[in-house]
């Protein structure tokens, strides 16, 4: 059985990357005893995947992991069983099950949002209107740039990739893409706007903060999203494990 | 939220910042302005490696039980962050509060091996603690050390205001007492060094005057303090019962050396292997109860959350009940997916049969110590593996599937000859042999892989081999040769394969090993001229160290190619271990006639460990 885990990842915790917070679940799900599905062989693992690695220095309260189960006690108790084990800074949002036919949290990733503000202490790199001038960065037609991949550099227009911003009091709400077809992250975007200002970017100047990841069940030209914990639903009466999931 | 002591500017800079900001799973929180003492536990190398240490988490989970004390953790920050931290001028700081080590009333360092000692000197440096202990004001923490390199304190006495001789747990308790008592009534740092050193085991090197003789041999080591005693005997735990035990150890969110649960199933050796300190240092050998372990394993495996348990031990095979806890773990755990490991078994039947079942057989491989090529030299030694036993063992575990075969020798032994090295090459081929011979051609898995690695012997203080002389970079260097050579003629030289140890790093660890009061100049000398973890490879810079030598016109022949007299006064002396210095001698004498001794449970060597009451010396005897 399909079950999707949101999860935030706060204070502090933005400095363990990816590959540990990987481990750090695998272990949580052991000392929680969640009843996880292993892979077979001889070194078996458990079966999990994340929908997008977040990366070092960002924070956020919208994370996906998807598990495979073996059975499972209803929606709450499993939030709070699994909330028993964090530490500071991780805490399971929601716990929801997966029709059977479902893709995995991380083919599906089509769009992300992001809250960027500005960091205690770093007015002086910041000037006065930043978040007005990124109005003007985005009325641009297109915005290329320079994008490094695994074998050249090449030019994109990241303009269509902005799908949503604007100008909120405790910073810039962006609604990006993401997922496997195009991918914006947020630091790429600011160092953008960093050079149509002219000015050296400094990447420690902001916080950024992942709201949503979302599905696009629209189409190519009209996009509709949807946050990635809504395809699944609310556990309200446990699932035992069936006859032939017993070892 | 927590608040770091590092920018994010900073923590975003470095290579894995998880390093340096607490907050793992089990560790511990407390408001360090609610408590009395601050001790912080520092593994003087990176934290991957310091997270992987045994001792540390049982001090801290014993520390902590106490509400008066708060324990945290420190280690070497890594290269990247040392610079930082010079740069900037940001005192070192412990990963729970994020606070200066500098304010911290203790600092506790755990020394597990001589290639530290120049990143003692970093963190002290790094914490703004001056490194001399000479130099500290009321103001600094008590700087303390303990672990096995304490049993020769002196090369590193002048850093250390105290040190602890022997197993944690008896004397911290007391050690706390007295210091918040000396707090409390407004002491002085040298009135707490001197109740201090009225406590068995404390050892303050400033209490101690030493001389030397012309010819550059110790002359006297006499106490300068009434407070100080002319011995510091070794604490130990005599019932392991009685003692806490770590069930929620620390879980390190980066993947540490040692990424499992550790249950030490006993503390010491039977085998009197006269080359291992460990061996002599930690006698008597003392077991814990089945019950207990069984009871620890799954507790732990529960609050850590962990996949893999590895028993922990100096010779695993010697547990009395090591097959009843073998066999209880698979079955508890069989169906959970939690792998088992085991070190330092001994390849028979039995460990065949358990590693079949544990392990992959495809993938593993099988280790022997040896530990010299020929059975001349293997008496020598005391290690009672002969050639038949490594080859019955080879031959089973080829039966069972296996086709890799670990073996692993020291260089440079007691009377050693050109034979007994070139027996290395001549075991190995012989272990080859043994594959063919039993697997039959359609059944092999390829060609079988016998890897031979051998290091350089260094003698230990606290053992038979204390008064041996060490050799030249030169003539270890020529050893190696030796073996290489003897590899490329035998008959299967293409399944042996044979790598050595760096032969620098063997001379200055011999050196920091069995050295007196006057290297401590050398090491400060070194680490000035920027030598630091000189126990990785790609740091150690043996030309720094050789400068520092000749800066401080001290010669590293003093201390590595003398074979010292047996009445020569030994910068160790003043501690008592329990084994006497009479036992050391008639093993030494033993050994050069290549005479085996027996183990402690076949047969009492009187070695004088017997007066601690307790342990195998006092097995069967109820």
């Amino acid at each position: 059985m399909k079950i999707r885990i949101k999860f935030s990842k706060t204070g502090i915790m933005k400095f363990i990357g990816h590959l540990d917070v990987m481990r750090y679940f695998q272990k949580v799900n052991r000392r929680a005893g969640v009843d996880i599905a292993y892979s077979g062989g001889f070194s078996p693992h458990q079966i999990m995947s994340f929908a997008s690695p977040l990366g070092l220095g960002l924070t956020s309260e919208g994370e996906y992991l998807d598990i495979e189960m073996n059975g499972t006690e209803d929606s709450r108790t499993m939030r709070d069983r699994m909330n028993h084990e964090m530490v500071e800074g991780m805490e399971i949002l929601s716990y929801r099950r997966l029709p059977d036919t479902a893709k995995p949290a991380m083919s599906i990733v089509a769009a992300a949002d992001y809250m960027v503000s500005s960091k205690e202490g770093y007015e002086e790199i910041l000037w006065d209107g930043w978040k007005a001038f990124f109005a003007s960065f985005c009325s641009q037609e297109s915005i290329l740039i320079w994008k490094k991949t695994k074998k050249c550099e090449k030019q994109v227009d990241i303009r269509p990739m902005i799908y949503e911003w604007r100008v909120e009091a405790s910073g810039i709400f962006l609604r990006l893409a993401a997922g496997s077809a195009d991918n914006l992250k947020p630091e790429l975007l600011l160092e953008a706007l960093f050079q149509y200002a002219g000015r050296e970017f400094c990447p420690h100047a902001f916080s950024i903060h992942r709201l949503e990841i979302y599905a696009d069940t629209g189409t190519e030209k009209e996009h509709s999203f949807i946050p990635l914990e809504e395809m699944g639903e609310e556990i309200l009466i446990p699932v035992p494990r069936t006859e032939e999931d017993k070892p | 939220m927590k608040k770091l002591a590092l920018r994010d500017e900073i923590l975003l800079k470095v290579e894995k910042p998880a390093r340096y900001i607490g907050n793992e799973v089990n560790s511990v929180k407390k408001d360090p302005r609610g408590v009395d003492i601050r001790f912080v536990m520092c593994f003087p190398d990176v934290y991957e490696i310091g997270m992987s240490h045994l001792g540390i988490q049982i001090l801290y989970d014993m520390f902590n039980r106490r509400d008066d004390v708060y324990c945290e953790r420190v280690y070497s920050p890594w290269i990247d962050m040392d610079r930082v931290l010079r740069e900037e001028h940001i005192p070192l700081f412990s990963l729970e509060s994020q606070l200066p080590v500098k304010d911290a009333d203790f600092l506790g360092i755990t020394i597990q091996y001589e290639m530290c000692y120049t990143n003692i000197l970093q963190i002290l440096d790094l914490s703004q603690i001056p490194l001399n202990a000479a130099d500290r004001g009321e103001e600094y923490p008590i700087v303390i050390g303990g672990g096995p390199c304490t049993y020769n304190p002196e090369p590193i006495a002048a850093f250390f205001d105290m040190f602890y001789i022997g197993e944690g747990e008896t004397r911290y308790n007391d050690l706390m007492d007295i210091y918040k008592e000396i707090k409390a009534s407004g002491g002085s740092r040298q009135d707490f060094l001197e109740r201090a050193a009225e406590l068995p085991g404390i050892y303050v090197p400033s209490f101690y005057d030493v001389s030397y003789c012309e010819d550059g041999t110790l002359k006297s080591m006499m106490p300068n303090n009434p407070h100080a005693s002319r011995q510091v005997i070794k604490q130990l735990v005599m019932d392991m019962e009685q003692v806490s035990y770590p069930e929620k150890p620390l879980v390190p969110y980066l993947k540490a050396t040692q990424d499992r649960v550790v249950l030490e199933i006993q503390r010491g050796c039977i085998r009197g292997c006269r080359f291992c300190q460990a061996g002599m240092v930690y006698r008597p050998v003392r077991e814990r109860s089945l019950e207990q372990l069984e009871q620890y394993a799954v507790n732990i495996l529960e609050n850590t959350g962990h996949d893999e348990i590895s028993l922990s031990s100096l010779s695993s095979s010697d547990y009395s009940r090591l097959k009843e806890l073998v066999y209880f773990l698979i079955e508890k755990f069989r169906d959970k997916d939690v792998n088992i490991s085991l070190p330092s078994l001994r390849i028979d039947a039995f460990s065949l049969d358990v590693m079949s079942r544990v392990q992959d057989v495809k993938k593993s491989s099988l280790t022997f110590a040896p530990e010299a090529g020929s059975q001349r030299m293997r008496n020598v030694i005391n290690k009672g593996l002969t050639e038949e036993d490594i080859l019955n063992g080879s031959a089973e575990a080829f039966r069972g599937g296996w086709n890799k075969v670990k073996l692993y020798f020291m260089l440079g032994l007691p009377t050693e000859t050109k034979e007994d090295m070139e027996g290395i090459a001549d075991l190995a081929n012989k272990v080859a042999k043994e594959y063919y011979e039993t697997v039959p051609k359609e059944e092999r898995q390829g060609r079988v892989q016998v890897n031979v690695s051998t290091s350089f012997f260094i003698p230990k203080p606290f053992t038979p081999f204390q008064w041996a002389s060490m050799f030249t970079k030169e003539e270890y260097l020529a050893k190696a040769r030796v073996v290489n050579e003897a590899m490329k003629n035998q008959l299967n030289h293409k399944s042996l394969k044979y790598n050595w140890h760096e032969a620098d790093v063997s001379v200055l660890e011999g050196v920091l090993a069995r050295g007196d009061r006057r290297v401590s100049k050398v090491i400060l000398d070194a680490y000035r001229r920027g030598c630091i973890y000189d126990s990785w490879s790609e740091f150690f810079d043996n030309g720094k160290w050789m400068e520092a030598f000749e800066a401080q016109d001290l010669d590293p022949a003093f201390y590595n190619l003398r074979e010292r007299s047996l009445d020569e006064l030994l910068p160790w002396d003043f501690i008592d271990t329990g084994v006497t210095k009479d036992f050391l001698k008639k093993e030494w004498k033993r050994a050069m006639e290549g005479t085996v001794s027996s183990n402690c449970r076949a047969q009492c060597q009187g070695c004088g460990v017997r007066k601690f009451g307790g342990g195998v010396c006092f097995e069967d005897q109820d």
